[in-house]
């Protein structure tokens, strides 16, 4: 894509979050815990043409890098995902999510009767499969386009 | 049996759960032989629900091995009420005990308190979730009863929370048993054990009557559909109706089919049924003891 259709502008330092399923930008926001009062500058680009996706999305973020946990989720959402992160307006470091065993914390079980649920000191845990998640503890199914609406966002 | 929890009926191959059952039997042909087996053992006894036949048959296994048990009692009279965390409560008892049997009404609590502490967790039941140790006693009857293999069974009633089903139906994918599942529309097996079922290639149907299949059935596990299940008492009594029993319905099964219950029962087994060669269910409670007995040998140690 030629500078003349860069329809996102460019970012100083933070990380550029590329080739996400079309449609799943506002949920990566939400992995991130972005909801725009923390006054990070975001980007976001939706249902872009792509090579490599026929349509995808785009996200950059300001000054802020993911977490193992962020990108262990964000790749159950988005598995052809790749993470750039920028210093000075160049790309430094750029990587494919890979899809983890398990991923911890950022996803609450759906079972409001979990243990995870309750009042007690242990974070939510979930064992990934082909197409979605089972918590370790309750074993409730989280499919994978379940994924976004259990988002444990503070 | 090398475990040092048991948590869910998933983590049981077969190999364990005979192991279990051969160890109850042996148990059950001589009691006398395991009288001091684990004298000095404490067993700690955690119910945050109520529980009549699980915390009496653990309480008396562990004292026929020669051991003892300290209860924490109702959780109307605990420390729990002050508002302690379950992840506190086992760290403190697991002070005072060599193992814990735990009650929860949370599904996953038995899971995470093996997190937390080094001795040996029993889950006893966690919410809607496993009942195993209930599983082990279900599975030696049906042994006892009808054989493990070569095995039809219908298991009738409250399907979704039942957490004495999902123990068994995962249990059952070890051994060569087509299962059978009769209950309301909105009481089916939870997607969780499906899931589980599915993945082990357990041979499935599911019904909503049980004059579909009960001429074909070797057992039939009736469970109890509870009145909160439902929105309203005339949904209720509409719906559990048609899933209870009684002597004249089984004319139509099979000689030898073995009935069983985890108990309590309140009407899905009519009187008249314990009259009949049938019923298993009160048998199947008194089993509760040797295989606890076996289980917590297996569990406390002295087993290589």
């Amino acid at each position: 894509m030629g500078e003349k259709e860069l329809r996102v502008s460019k970012i100083r330092d933070g990380t550029v979050i590329d080739h996400l399923t079309a449609g799943q930008a506002l949920n990566v926001l939400a992995i991130l815990g972005i909801d725009g009062s923390g006054g990070e500058s975001v980007s976001i680009g939706m249902n872009i043409p792509s090579d490599r996706l026929a349509r995808k999305d785009i996200v950059k973020v300001e000054g802020r890098e993911l977490s193992q946990s962020e990108v262990d989720v964000l790749s159950v959402i988005s598995p052809e995902a790749t993470i750039n992160i920028v210093r000075e307006y160049e790309v430094v470091d750029k990587k494919r999510v890979e899809r983890p065993e398990e991923v911890t914390g950022v996803v609450s079980c759906p079972n409001r009767n979990c243990i995870t649920n309750a009042d007690e000191p242990v974070a939510s845990r979930f064992e990934v499969l082909s197409d979605g998640l089972r918590c370790g503890y309750c074993g409730e199914i989280v499919r994978e386009d379940e994924v976004a609406t259990n988002l444990d966002v503070n | 049996m090398r475990q040092d929890h048991l948590i869910s009926a998933a983590q049981l191959s077969r190999t364990d759960v005979e192991a279990v059952l051969d160890r109850a039997a042996d148990i059950d042909a001589d009691r006398e032989a395991w009288r001091r087996r684990h004298a000095g053992t404490v067993l700690g006894l955690c119910f945050f629900e109520p529980s009549t036949r699980t915390r009496m048959s653990f309480d008396t296994a562990m004292k026929r091995l020669g051991g003892r048990t300290v209860d924490m009692g109702p959780v109307d009279s605990t420390s729990v009420k002050k508002g302690e965390s379950l992840a506190d409560t086992v760290r403190v008892v697991e002070g005072y005990a060599d193992a814990i049997v735990l009650r929860h009404p949370l599904e996953g609590a038995a899971k995470m308190a093996s997190e937390f502490v080094d001795v040996p967790v029993i889950n006893a039941g966690d919410g809607a979730g496993q009942h195993p140790t209930q599983t082990l006693l279900d599975l030696y009857t049906i042994r006892e009863n009808a054989g493990l293999d070569d095995l039809t069974i219908g298991i009738m009633g409250d399907l979704k929370y039942g957490r004495t089903v999902h123990s068994l139906a995962e249990a059952l994918t070890n051994f060569d048993a087509r299962q059978h599942f009769i209950s309301p529309e909105s009481l089916q097996l939870p997607r969780s054990v499906r899931y589980d079922l599915h993945a082990a290639g357990a041979q499935v149907r599911e019904h909503t009557a049980l004059d579909e299949v009960l001429s074909e059935l070797d057992v039939l596990y009736v469970t109890r559909i509870q009145r909160e299940r439902f929105p309203d008492e005339n949904e209720y009594r509409k719906v559990a109706g048609q899933y209870q029993i009684d002597a004249d319905d089984l004319s139509v099964a099979k000689d030898s089919l073995t009935v069983m219950h985890p108990l309590p029962r309140v009407d899905e087994i009519a009187p008249d049924v314990d009259d009949t060669r049938h019923a298993k269910y009160f048998e199947q409670a008194h089993n509760a003891v040797p295989v606890r007995m076996a289980l917590l040998d297996m569990l406390i140690g002295g087993d290589d």
